[in-house]
């Protein structure tokens, strides 16, 4: 029996945008085991991407708590959030968000700085990431000169620098046909089989197919399990 | 890892390369006014040190003034032989010579140039003057007493290249405002554009070549006795020229200086004047630090998706505040590094043509290495300085505003 890596009890979050308050998240509650590939469907609006920010510490909820490795993470501040974040996270996002100024092989290596990992262990990390997602030969290449399939690959890459336990991908094929978007779920496919929990936000049926499990959101809830 | 970030700013730098140079310009210019103008004040105050250095403590020289009255009614009133007369026999004067420095016109080989004449007094003033001066001939020999028609001439006036025709020698003969003189001595160098330039004759050729008033002197130089004490001898002196002039103390139309005071004041009008060129400098640099804040608020900006991405990625504050910080101090230091070269080039080229054209060892550069470490040293905490607010900025972002921030 495994354990659970992640637990959302009743969670809200508000956004206050001048007079008005937007309730992106209205009690959300679930649970994610270690070694899961879970799928987040839902109509636009419905709170996938604050849940999903959320969980990889980008914000905090304004109601409920968080768990992550039954540590609450619902109240910490910004730097250990940081902290988190740089070592049990990987991020992937639907605009892939590589830093156009750097390489692939340097957009790889930019998260094991932020955790002040010498140069040659960077490098020698990033060089086998970018084989691993079979993009050994454009190590070199800037963003603007990669496909969107490419790009998204090197964020994957990327988003496993720190040798992360869960990677969050907030809709990473809504840029990519359907071809190049199964060619990137393979691979969290097969991140999936070594081991890394996975937590795949989507609103395409056919993508989200490839997880264990889907919880489908409405309204900052859950409203189904599948 | 310091070295990462460094290598990250200088290629977001490079990135906006524009931007970084017209940012930079500011700084530079900046630090260029101060390097070269320091560099050059430094080198004025050496050079008139060295030419007042050798006066001794033991002279004083009487001057007229502009005296007491409305500003631009004051006329000069010159000094009189009755005033030297009064002023030899304050007790602790050991020689006093009356001095006529006059602007005029010599001509030889039908080559004409200005300049000064000065007046040589007779006996032992004579040697006062010569000694005050450092008078020594390179060629030929010092006028003495007696000498009439004769003329020597300073050491820029007897060079190949003075603009005179054919180069002056012992026996020319030249024309002073339209009189005949014979050239008897050529002085040696004295390092002064002035006096390397005069043209040195015996008082009484001055005054009618010239057409001084018999009465006249322009200055009075006082050899103080060994044993006197110069500072009562100078109070003496004052008292003597009030009553012999008639005005009132506090009102003197004349000074009666110290060599070491002359050199005071004119460090002080020296100093008025780098103060000035500092403040310039110094706005022109506050301009430039506030142009890094600005663009660096501009790069914050622009750069909002990039943060959220950082942070996303476990950036912590304090790192995104490096990388900027390290920007804008590097924009600082760069814009230093170039203002200090090109302050060091503008001031030795300003001093090679002074030399060259002017034949003035008074436009020099001395830049020490202090100053050049300063300015870059300076320049790159100015950067940081400004630099701060905006890398406050950009750490404080929060990383999901940031990265929902749309280019
Ligand atoms: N930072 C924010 N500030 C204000 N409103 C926000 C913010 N983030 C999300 N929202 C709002 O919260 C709701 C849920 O957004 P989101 O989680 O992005 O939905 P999804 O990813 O399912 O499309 C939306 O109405 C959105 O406009
Ligand atoms: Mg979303």
């Amino acid at each position: 029996m495994k354990g659970t890596i992640i637990k959302l009890d009743n969670v809200w979050k508000i956004y206050q945008m001048g007079e008005v308050k937007v309730e992106a998240l209205r009690g959300l509650s679930l649970e994610i085991k270690k070694g899961e590939f879970v799928a987040i469907m839902g109509p636009s609006g419905s709170g996938k991407s604050t849940a999903v920010n959320m969980i990889g510490c980008l914000d905090v909820p304004t109601k409920g708590h968080i768990y992550l490795d039954q540590h609450d993470i619902s109240k910490l501040s910004e730097s250990d959030l940081a902290q988190i974040r740089g070592r049990k996270i990987g991020f992937i996002f639907q605009q892939f968000n590589l830093i156009n100024t750097l390489t692939a092989l340097e957009n790889v290596a930019l998260p094991m700085l932020f955790q002040n990992t010498d140069r040659e262990t960077r490098l020698k990390t990033a060089n086998r990431l970018l084989e691993l997602v079979e993009l050994g030969e454009r190590m070199n290449h800037k963003p603007n000169e990669l496909s969107g399939g490419q790009q998204q690959r090197v964020a994957i890459a990327r988003s496993l620098s720190n040798d992360p336990e869960v990677v969050l991908a907030d809709e990473p094929t809504g840029n990519l046909d359907s071809k190049t978007g199964e060619i990137v779920i393979n691979f969290l496919g097969k991140l999936n089989k070594e081991g890394k929990t996975i937590i795949m936000v989507t609103h395409d049926a056919n993508v989200a197919r490839h997880a264990q499990r889907i919880e489908h959101l409405k309204d900052g809830r859950v409203v189904k399990r599948s | 890892m310091l070295k990462d970030y460094f290598i990250f700013s200088v290629k977001n730098l490079r990135n906006r390369k524009l931007r970084s140079w017209l940012t930079m310009i500011g700084i530079i210019i900046g630090i260029t006014a101060v390097v070269s103008l320091i560099g050059m004040g430094q080198g004025l105050k050496t050079a008139i040190s060295l030419q007042f250095g050798d006066l001794g403590t033991d002279k004083l020289a009487v001057q007229a003034s502009g005296g007491f009255g409305p500003p631009g009614t004051a006329v000069v009133k010159p000094l009189t032989k009755d005033n030297l007369e009064k002023v030899k026999k304050v007790s602790g004067v050991k020689i006093a010579a009356g001095r006529l420095i006059k602007p005029g016109k010599i001509e030889h080989d039908d080559h004409a140039g200005f300049g000064y004449a000065a007046s040589m007094p007779d006996g032992d003033a004579r040697k006062l003057i010569e000694e005050a001066q450092n008078l020594e001939a390179e060629s030929g020999r010092l006028l003495k007493d007696g000498d009439k028609g004769k003329v020597m001439l300073g050491s820029n006036l007897g060079e190949q290249d003075a603009g005179l025709g054919k180069q002056i020698v012992v026996g020319s003969k030249v024309l002073i405002e339209g009189g005949e003189f014979e050239v008897v001595g050529i002085l040696k160098k004295l390092g002064s554009f002035i006096l390397d330039n005069v043209v040195f004759m015996n008082e009484e050729d001055l005054r009618e070549t010239l057409d001084v008033p018999q009465e006249d002197y322009d200055i009075i130089v006082i050899q103080v006795q060994q044993n006197a004490d110069i500072a009562e001898v100078q109070q003496r002196v004052e008292k003597v020229m009030r009553s012999e002039r008639d005005v009132k103390e506090g009102e003197e139309d004349f000074t009666v200086q110290t060599p070491q005071a002359l050199l005071g004041q004119v460090n002080s009008i020296l100093f008025g004047v780098q103060l000035f060129v500092y403040i310039i400098a110094g706005i022109s640099i506050l301009v430039g630090g506030i142009g890094i804040m600005n663009t660096m608020f501009t790069s914050v900006l622009e750069r909002t998706k990039e943060i959220g991405i950082m942070k996303s990625i476990g950036a912590r504050n304090s790192s995104v505040f490096s990388l900027f910080f390290i920007e804008s101090g590097m924009i600082g230091s760069i814009g230093g590094i170039i203002g200090a070269v090109f302050g060091v080039l503008f001031a030795l080229g300003l001093a090679f043509i002074g030399k060259s054209l002017l034949g003035s060892d008074l436009i020099r550069a001395e830049i020490s290495p202090w100053l050049v470490i300063g300015s870059v040293l300076g320049s790159f905490a100015l950067g940081s300085l400004f630099g701060i607010l905006p890398a406050i900025k950009a750490a404080k972002l929060s990383p999901v505003d940031a990265l929902r921030y749309a280019k």
